[in-house]
């Protein structure tokens, strides 16, 4: 099923012939774009970040101007493309782009930018009235853009990531891409506006998205591909400098460890998911699990089941092993059955195990932990000497509590992303694409279905419950409440929302989910609506995900049969099974 | 082409040697009993061919020996030992198999495909993954090369990183049978190998044949193409309703008329197969296409090419 599309209208033909009309009709509605950021976009000075000036524009309103940049810019390498034959050198190179594709891309993104705005305005300071004309002129030289852009022919294929290896502009681009990442983040989080938060990951989706489209993307896929140590060592850097740029404010640093020990849990869930293709409604009890021993094993003074307060390493792996063992006695009778049969049997266990712990109160069962009022007053961590419930000045930079568990948390979460990589590219990994692709095949090739399945359910427990007993910790009281299916629902919804089978998907998704209605108040209101109507939008254009692993899409496309004729075009780079130390 | 197929001990194994004795193998389904005490022995080196029209029970029988399927009754040992009804300790003793309708992992690239195949012949766990020690390196190492030799020994050496579903659909039966050459077979069992093949596609098929059985396995094929059938095989066993009608060498099979008549069936109003027969039931390996009209009208064993030559895209469409 495919929606009716412009092109059934505009031929090819047409675009041949309007093709040069339209690249200039975009250079100029492009250029009308930037200047009218000069105008005043909005009525009142509180709407977004005071875009009510003549002649001085607002930050956003700048933002907006560089997407015309990049549209001209995107314009501009197709104008010449089309003029300059390819020979070689930089000519060759120019050719390389989808300049086409790039400039659509960029008439949309402006569009959607200036969309957006428009309603935060009207939202801000209610009604529409409230926009000025700024505003509707940036709207209506968008609108011409992208009719424009409908002209351009669109058949252009990228081949920059053709262009032989340049290692020291990779690794640059790679780093620099990575600090604007860190500056972006920490800008975009520092902002105490909801509207302007949401105008700014616009941008941010808007610039990334004209980015891939010129075929830079794929470049620099291949490119981290190839530097993927120096890639995830940039990355982990940049993430540890990540509370440098807080100026010892606790606040987003709060966030930052929800959503990292969301994302953690996630990518453990994403190896049953992802990787085994079992769908898993229960995962929230391997978390559970993990927290409460955490609990249990705390010196709390409410923790009174057992006297043993053995030290907080050996805590982690007694959390991790008991959220295992219970992936295995839930997994071995379940994983018999398959498909919607194992969905419902892992979310009725999830309920099990909550209503479990509601009963551990020493009436309904053993005193172990205090029922439904959980275990509170868990004591700050203090490893090696360092107390996480102390602030820190390092570098002459102070660092909060949540600093510190950020940092801790962040080990966790290299190790968690370690685990699933090298599963993933190992014979076991191929043991669970086989099992996905075709069970019955899988095992009449002698692969160990049910018990590669049992392993997968069991380690992502155990990476969840690692992961329980430090977020036991940083809540500083753990409840069966917080354990409740909603949290399941909303692991498994930053999965397929981030790509199912990719560690940097669920990284996104799991942000996404986490950050959303902690920075906007009406989202937070009716999230349940939000998030069932973005799943339902995501099923229905991109069911696998925002970053998905190539397999994966595949998979999910699998009467595409261009999509497999592409990637098997560029297979030498996919899948880098085997090639990545 | 050097390449043995066989690692293990070809060079002392004798052509009398009994590989696989299946005796008086049974198989229900309720009330219709699919396979009705099958004896079958296959001697190492040997190709042993299996006939039979349509919802014979051919694929059912193929299924109970690898242990798809547990039959109701009957023994099938290997190497004389009992088989576990499990498909992956029947893989591990030395047994592998191809489908009928071609199921190999289509999002998977060709090399990809036959690693899985050498699963059950490597042991590098979870930890062992993890830690990548000198172990793990030792072991991808060995099972990409022996995958890239085994692509290259049927002659798919050059499409090694294409997608599986790209493949040409020769190339995708050729895959099949690399990928159960992965496990260090002692036995492969071919379910219509040719199935959909043009006649070069069934003569490189053949020399494939030929070849794997040179290097010291021994054959298992099912086949409708008579002449791939008679070419082939050291003897050949018809299987009708799930009965053993007669087994012997290819001559001797092709021209009894009992044989003839399963398949064209006789001048008079009571054939001994009636094409109406349903498909076998619940046959979820095979989804049989039920009785097709091709093999009354044909002179299937007049040596003509392959009778289902007109049906290759039908092949095509279950394949993929």
């Amino acid at each position: 099923m495919r929606l009716p599309s412009v092109y059934s209208v505009i031929t090819p033909e047409l675009q041949r012939k309007h093709s040069r009309t339209a690249r200039f009709l975009g250079i100029i509605a492009a250029t009308i774009y930037a200047a009218s950021a000069y105008l005043p976009w909005a009525y009142g000075r509180e709407a977004l970040d005071n875009m009510s000036y003549l002649g001085g524009p607002s930050p956003l309103q700048f933002m907006g101007l560089g997407l015309a940049v990049v549209h001209i810019i995107a314009l501009t390498g197709s104008w010449f493309a089309s003029r300059i034959a390819r020979v070689r050198g930089a000519t060759k190179l120019l050719h390389r782009f989808a300049w086409n594709k790039a400039a659509h891309a960029g008439a949309w993104g402006m569009f959607i930018y200036i969309l957006v705005i428009i309603i935060a305005i009207s939202v801000e300071l209610g009604g529409v009235v409230n926009v000025e004309y700024g505003a509707w002129i940036a709207l209506a030289a968008a609108a011409i853009a992208v009719v424009g852009s409908w002209f351009l022919p669109f058949n252009t294929k990228h081949s920059l990531y053709k262009v032989p290896p340049v290692p020291i502009l990779e690794i640059l681009t790679i780093t620099a891409l990575l600090a604007g990442a860190l500056l972006a983040v920490a800008y975009a989080l520092n902002q105490q506006d909801g509207g302007v938060f949401v105008v700014l990951i616009t941008h941010f989706a808007v610039m990334i998205v004209t980015t891939i489209r010129s075929g830079v993307g794929e470049w620099l896929r291949i490119a981290s591909q190839r530097h993927r140590n120096v890639l995830v060592f940039a990355a982990f850097v940049t993430a540890y400098v990540f509370p440098f740029t807080q100026n010892g404010s606790d606040q987003n640093m709060s966030i930052a460890t929800e959503v990292l020990t969301f994302a953690a849990t996630a990518i453990g869930l994403n190896i049953v998911v992802g990787l085994a293709g079992l769908l898993d409604l229960g995962y929230i009890a391997f978390l559970g699990a993990g927290a409460f021993t955490g609990a249990v094993l705390s010196e709390s003074a409410f923790a009174t089941f057992i006297g043993w307060k053995p030290p907080f390493i050996v805590t982690m792996l007694i959390a991790g092993l008991i959220a295992a063992i219970l992936g295995l006695i839930i997994g071995s009778p379940t994983l018999r059955v398959s498909g919607d049969y194992l969905a419902i049997v892992t979310l009725a266990f999830g309920e099990i195990f909550q209503i479990s712990m509601s009963n551990l109160d020493g009436t309904s069962g053993p005193d172990v932990v205090r029922g439904a009022n959980g275990i509170p007053a868990i004591p700050d961590l203090n490893l090696f000497g360092f107390d996480f419930g102390q602030p820190h000045v390092i570098l002459g930079v102070p660092l909060g509590r949540f600093s510190n568990y950020f940092f801790l948390l962040l080990l966790l979460m290299a190790f968690i992303i370690l685990v699933f990589t090298r599963l993933n590219q190992s014979r076991i990994g191929r043991g669970w694409v086989a099992i996905r692709e075709d069970e019955k095949a899988a095992e009449a090739m002698g692969v160990n279905v049910f018990g590669l399945k049992l392993l997968a359910f069991a380690g992502g427990a155990f990476l969840a419950g690692l992961a329980g007993a430090v977020k036991a910790h940083v809540d500083v009281s753990v409840t069966p409440a917080q354990y409740i299916f909603l949290e399941s629902a909303f692991l498994l919804a930053a999965v397929v929302l981030g790509g199912m089978g990719t560690v940097l998907g669920v990284i996104v998704g799991a942000t996404l989910l986490k950050l959303m209605p902690e920075k906007l108040r009406f989202v937070a209101e009716y999230r349940m609506l939000f998030f069932g109507a973005l799943m339902v939008l995501m099923m229905r254009f991109r069911p696998e995900g925002l970053i998905a692993s190539q397999r994966r899409q595949l998979e999910f496309h699998e009467d595409d049969e261009e999509l497999a004729e592409e990637v098997d075009s560029e297979l030498p780079y996919e899948f880098a099974e085997g090639k990545s130390a | 082409m050097t390449t043995s197929v066989m690692t293990t001990e070809s060079s002392s194994a004798e052509a009398t040697e009994v590989l696989l004795e299946a005796t008086q193998v049974t198989m229900r389904f309720g009330g219709l009993v699919a396979v009705d005490s099958v004896d079958l022995t296959v001697h190492r080196g040997e190709i042993m061919g299996l006939i039979g029209p349509n919802g014979a029970g051919k694929t059912t029988f193929f299924n109970c020996l690898t242990g798809l399927y547990q039959p109701t009754s009957g023994e099938v040992r290997f190497l004389g030992k009992v088989l576990p009804p499990k498909p992956r300790h029947v893989v591990k003793a030395g047994m592998a198999r191809t489908f009928q309708n071609i199921r190999l992992f289509p999002n998977m690239t060709a090399l990809e495909n036959v690693m899985v195949g050498r699963y059950c012949r490597t042991s590098a766990g979870a930890f062992t993954a993890i830690l990548r020690g000198p172990k793990f390196h030792r072991e991808e190492k060995a099972t990409r090369e022996r995958a890239a030799e085994l692509l290259a020994y049927v002659g798919l050496g050059d499409v090694a990183n294409n997608l599986a579903r790209n493949l040409p659909y020769g190339d995708q039966r050729r895959l099949e049978i690399a990928r159960a050459l992965a496990t260090d077979p002692q036995l492969l069992l071919l379910d219509e190998p040719t199935a959909g093949m043009n006649p070069q596609e069934t003569k490189e098929t053949e020399e494939l044949i030929f070849r794997i059985r040179d290097s010291g396995l021994a054959i298992v094929v099912i086949e409708h193409d008579m002449r791939f059938i008679f070419n082939l095989c050291d003897r050949v066993l018809c299987l009708v309703r799930g009965k053993a009608l007669i087994e012997g060498t290819a001559a001797e099979v092709q021209s009894d008329p009992r044989v003839i008549e399963a398949y064209i069936g006789t001048p008079d109003a009571d054939p001994v197969v009636d094409m109406e027969d349903p498909a076998p039931v619940d046959d979820e390996m095979a989804t049989a296409s039920g009785a097709e009209p091709g093999v009354t009208s044909h002179a299937v064993l007049e040596m003509d090419a392959g009778p289902f030559d007109g049906h290759a895209d039908d092949h095509r469409k279950d394949g993929v």
